[in-house]
C-alpha cells in the first residue's frame, strides 16, 4: 500500500517490471560483461587521475628504465606494475591512455555511422522511388569494399596529401571520419528495413492525415519506433570500431606512437616480442580482446532480448 | 485574378446538378490503378525474341463519381477488394488518384501540395479501422493528442491546449488524467475512443471513417456507433463511412453507396435501399443478410467469383456474375441513372425495365 502501487509508473518502476531487466537478472555472461566493460570505460576515462605517470609528457619518460618486466617477473620495478615499453614509458599508464584513446574512436565512428546512416535510411525508407534506389545502390557499392580498404586508402590520402606530421596532429577526428565513413550502410540497411515495415502502419497514415510535414514525421513518429534494432547493431558496430581502428594503427595509418591507441602499443611492441619483451605487445593485446569481447558478449545479450520472436512468440 | 477564376471553373465538371449546391465533398470521374509491374527493369519481358515493356495493373477503381452532403453519414459498402478503402484514402489525400478530381467545398483538393492542404487538414479528419496501429507506440496519449493541435494552432498556449485535450477526452469517454499512459495500456474500443479524440481535436467538419468498428469486440462495436453519432449531432459532422456491415448501414447511414469492383452500382437513402433494392448486386446483398422471419424471398446466389481487377471484365464489372446479363451488358458499361424515388442505379437492366 505504498504510494507508487497507485500512481502511473515511474520510469524506474517501468525499467524494474521490464523483461530487459527480468532476463540481465538471469544471464550471467551479461552481467560479468557489463561490470567488465563500465570498469574499463572508467577507467579509460578517470586515466589522468589514475595513472601513475603520464605518458604524453616527455620529461617523465626515462629512457634508462626502458623494456622493464613487469611486477611478477624477475628484474621489475615496483614503480612499474605491468613493467615498460621500449621508450620507458610505464606500461600502465599508457594502456589506460590507449583504451581511452580506442574507445574514443570507437564511440565516435559510430556516433559518425549511426547519424549518416540513420538519415539516409530514414530518407530511403520513407521517400522510397528514386532517392531510395540510389542511396541503397550507394550503400551496395561501398559494401563491395572491404571497410578496412577504404579506410586504408582514404587514410593513405591524406597522409600522402597532408603530410605525416598533420595526420598525427588531427589522428584522432580523423581516424572517427574514415570509420564512421565507411561504415554507415549497416546503419542505413537495417534502419530502411525497419522504416519500410513502420511506414504502412496506420499510426504514419494518422500522422500524414493530420497535415504533419515529413521530417517530423520520421524523426518524431517513425524512428523511435525503429531504437530497438539500432541499439542492437551499435553494440557490434562499437568493437568493430575499435578493432578497424586497431588494425589501422597497427599497419601505421592510426594513432602515432607519441599518442597511442591500443592498436599502435601493440604494433610498437610487436617489434620487440622476439627480443623476449613480449609483455609490450601482449598485455595491451589483452586489454583489446577482453574490452571487446565484453562489449560483444553485451551486444548478443541485448539481440536476444530485443527480438521480440524469441520472447513474445 | 480573372484568369484564375476561370480556370476554377473550368475544373468543375459540367454535369453539376442542383443536389451538389449542398455537396460537401464532390468526387468525379475517379480512376486509381496499382502498377503490379515493379521497376523499369522489372517490366521488361522477352516476347517472340524481341525485348518488349510488359506492364499490368490492378484497377482499384474504375470511375467513381460521389458527392457527400453536409450533415450526412454516407456509408460506402461491398465486399473485400472492392476500392471502399481506395476511395477513403484518396479523399483523405494518402495516396493521389490516377484520374479524376476531388472537391471540397467546391474547391479542387486532389491536386493542391500539403502546405496548401494543411488548410483542409484542420476540416476533414480520418479514424481508421485497427485501433492497435493506428496509436504510436512510443508517444503518450496526451502527446498523441496535443500534437495535431499544437500543428494546427501554433497561437495557442499550454494551458489552451491541455484544456482542450481535456474537453476532447471527456466528450469521447476517456478519463483525462490517462493521460499519461501509453497506448497499449487500454483495451481495443478505448484506443478507438483516442483514437476519435485524435480525429475530433482539431474541430473537424468532415470525417471519413475507414471501417471504424470491424476490429473491435461485438460488444464494443455498439457503444463506439453510439459515440461516432453523438459526436455527429453535437458538432454537425458529416461522414464518410466505410463498412462492410450491413446492420451497420440500417443503424447509421443517411444515404448508402454499393460498391462492386471499383464502381458504384448503387446509391439510395437507406430506407429506400434496404426496402427496395434495385441494382441485382444490392438485391443478391441485401438477401444474404440473415434474418429470422420466414416468409421472404430466397436467398439469391451469386454464381462464381470476383473477377480480377487486374483483367477488367468489358461492359458492365458484375455482368459475369448477373442473372439478368444480356449483350449489351457485356459491351457497354452502365452510368449511374437517377430513378423517380432519387435512387442513382447503374443497370442497363433496371434502366430498360426488364427488372
Amino acid at each position: 500500500m505504498n504510494a507508487s502501487s497507485s500512481a502511473l509508473p515511474s520510469r524506474w518502476e517501468r525499467l524494474r517490471d521490464s523483461y530487459l531487466l527480468y532476463s540481465f537478472k538471469r544471464d550471467i555472461v551479461a552481467q560479468i560483461s557489463l561490470v567488465v566493460f563500465i570498469g574499463l570505460v572508467a577507467v579509460a576515462v578517470l586515466a589522468p587521475w589514475l595513472s601513475p605517470m603520464n605518458p604524453y609528457d616527455l620529461a617523465q619518460i626515462d629512457i634508462l628504465s626502458s623494456e622493464l618486466p613487469p611486477f611478477w617477473i624477475d628484474g621489475s620495478d615496483a614503480q612499474y606494475l605491468l613493467g615498460t615499453d621500449a621508450q620507458g614509458r610505464d606500461m600502465l599508464s599508457t594502456i589506460l591512455y590507449g583504451a581511452r584513446v580506442s574507445l574514443m574512436i570507437g564511440f565516435g565512428a559510430v556516433a559518425l555511422q549511426a547519424l549518416i546512416g540513420v538519415c539516409f535510411g530514414l530518407l530511403a525508407g520513407y521517400l522510397g522511388g528514386r532517392i531510395d534506389a540510389f542511396l541503397m545502390r550507394l550503400a551496395d557499392i561501398q559494401l563491395s569494399f572491404s571497410t578496412l580498404m577504404v579506410a586504408i586508402i582514404v587514410g593513405a590520402l591524406v597522409k600522402a596529401i597532408f603530410g605525416g606530421e598533420t595526420f598525427s596532429a588531427y589522428a584522432v577526428p580523423l581516424l572517427i571520419l574514415i570509420i564512421g565513413l565507411a561504415e554507415w550502410p549497416q546503419y542505413a540497411r537495417t534502419v530502411r528495413a525497419s522504416v519500410l515495415a513502420e511506414k504502412n502502419k496506420e499510426y504514419v497514415d494518422a500522422a500524414r492525415v493530420m497535415g504533419l510535414r515529413s521530417k517530423r514525421i520520421m524523426f518524431r513518429h517513425i524512428l523511435p519506433n525503429t531504437l530497438s534494432p539500432i541499439f542492437v547493431i551499435s553494440t557490434v558496430q562499437i568493437a568493430n570500431a575499435i578493432i578497424s581502428e586497431a588494425a589501422l594503427s597497427f599497419l601505421g595509418l592510426g594513432m602515432p606512437e607519441t599518442h597511442p591507441s591500443l592498436g599502435s602499443l601493440i604494433k610498437a611492441g610487436f617489434d620487440y616480442i622476439q627480443s623476449g619483451s613480449w609483455w609490450i605487445t601482449l598485455i595491451p593485446g589483452a586489454v583489446l580482446i577482453v574490452l571487446v569481447l565484453s562489449i560483444n558478449l553485451l551486444g548478443d545479450w541485448l539481440r536476444d532480448v530485443m527480438n521480440p520472436r524469441l520472447y513474445k512468440g | 485574378m480573372n484568369a484564375q477564376a476561370e480556370a476554377m471553373t473550368d475544373n468543375r465538371i459540367p454535369t453539376q446538378n442542383e443536389e451538389s449546391a449542398e455537396s460537401l465533398l464532390q468526387i468525379r470521374g475517379l480512376k486509381k490503378r496499382f502498377s503490379l509491374s515493379g521497376d523499369f527493369l522489372d517490366q521488361l519481358r522477352f516476347k517472340g525474341g524481341k525485348l518488349v515493356r510488359h506492364q499490368e495493373y490492378v484497377h482499384a477503381i474504375n470511375g467513381v463519381n460521389l458527392d457527400i452532403h453536409r450533415g450526412e453519414a454516407l456509408c460506402v459498402v461491398g465486399e473485400s477488394g472492392c476500392g471502399k478503402s481506395t476511395v477513403a484514402r484518396i479523399v483523405m489525400g494518402l495516396i493521389s488518384p490516377t484520374e479524376g478530381e476531388i472537391s471540397y467545398n467546391g474547391e479542387r483538393i486532389d491536386n493542391l501540395n500539403s502546405r496548401a492542404l494543411l488548410a483542409y487538414r484542420k476540416r476533414m479528419q480520418m479514424i481508421f479501422q485497427n485501433p492497435y496501429a493506428s496509436l504510436n507506440p512510443r508517444m503518450t496519449i496526451q502527446q498523441t493528442l496535443e500534437e495535431p493541435l499544437r500543428l494546427h494552432h501554433p497561437d495557442w498556449d499550454r494551458q489552451k491546449v491541455v484544456t482542450k485535450v481535456e474537453e476532447v477526452m471527456h466528450s469521447v469517454g476517456i478519463d483525462p488524467d490517462w493521460g499519461k499512459r501509453f497506448g497499449h495500456e487500454f483495451s481495443g474500443g478505448q484506443r478507438q475512443r483516442i483514437a476519435i479524440a485524435r480525429a475530433l481535436a482539431v474541430d473537424p467538419e468532415f470525417i471519413v471513417a475507414d471501417e471504424p468498428i470491424s476490429a473491435l469486440d461485438v460488444s464494443i462495436q455498439a457503444q463506439v456507433l453510439n459515440l461516432l453519432m453523438e459526436a455527429q449531432h453535437e458538432r454537425n459532422l458529416t461522414y464518410l463511412f466505410i463498412t462492410h456491415d450491413l446492420a451497420v448501414v440500417e443503424h447509421f447511414g443517411t444515404r448508402v453507396a454499393v460498391m462492386y469492383l471499383g464502381t458504384v452500382c448503387e446509391i439510395a437513402n437507406t430506407a429506400t435501399l434496404f426496402a427496395k433494392p434495385r441494382h441485382p448486386y444490392t438485391q443478391a446483398l441485401m438477401s444474404a443478410i440473415p434474418r429470422l422471419e420466414d416468409d421472404r424471398p430466397q436467398h439469391v446466389r451469386l454464381e462464381g467469383e470476383v473477377p480480377t481487377p487486374v483483367n477488367l471484365p468489358s461492359g458492365c464489372v458484375f455482368h459475369g456474375r448477373c442473372p439478368y446479363a444480356n449483350a449489351r451488358c457485356r459491351e457497354e458499361i452502365p452510368l449511374l441513372q437517377t430513378q423517380d424515388d432519387g435512387t442513382r442505379v447503374a443497370c442497363h437492366a433496371v434502366e430498360e425495365g426488364r427488372l
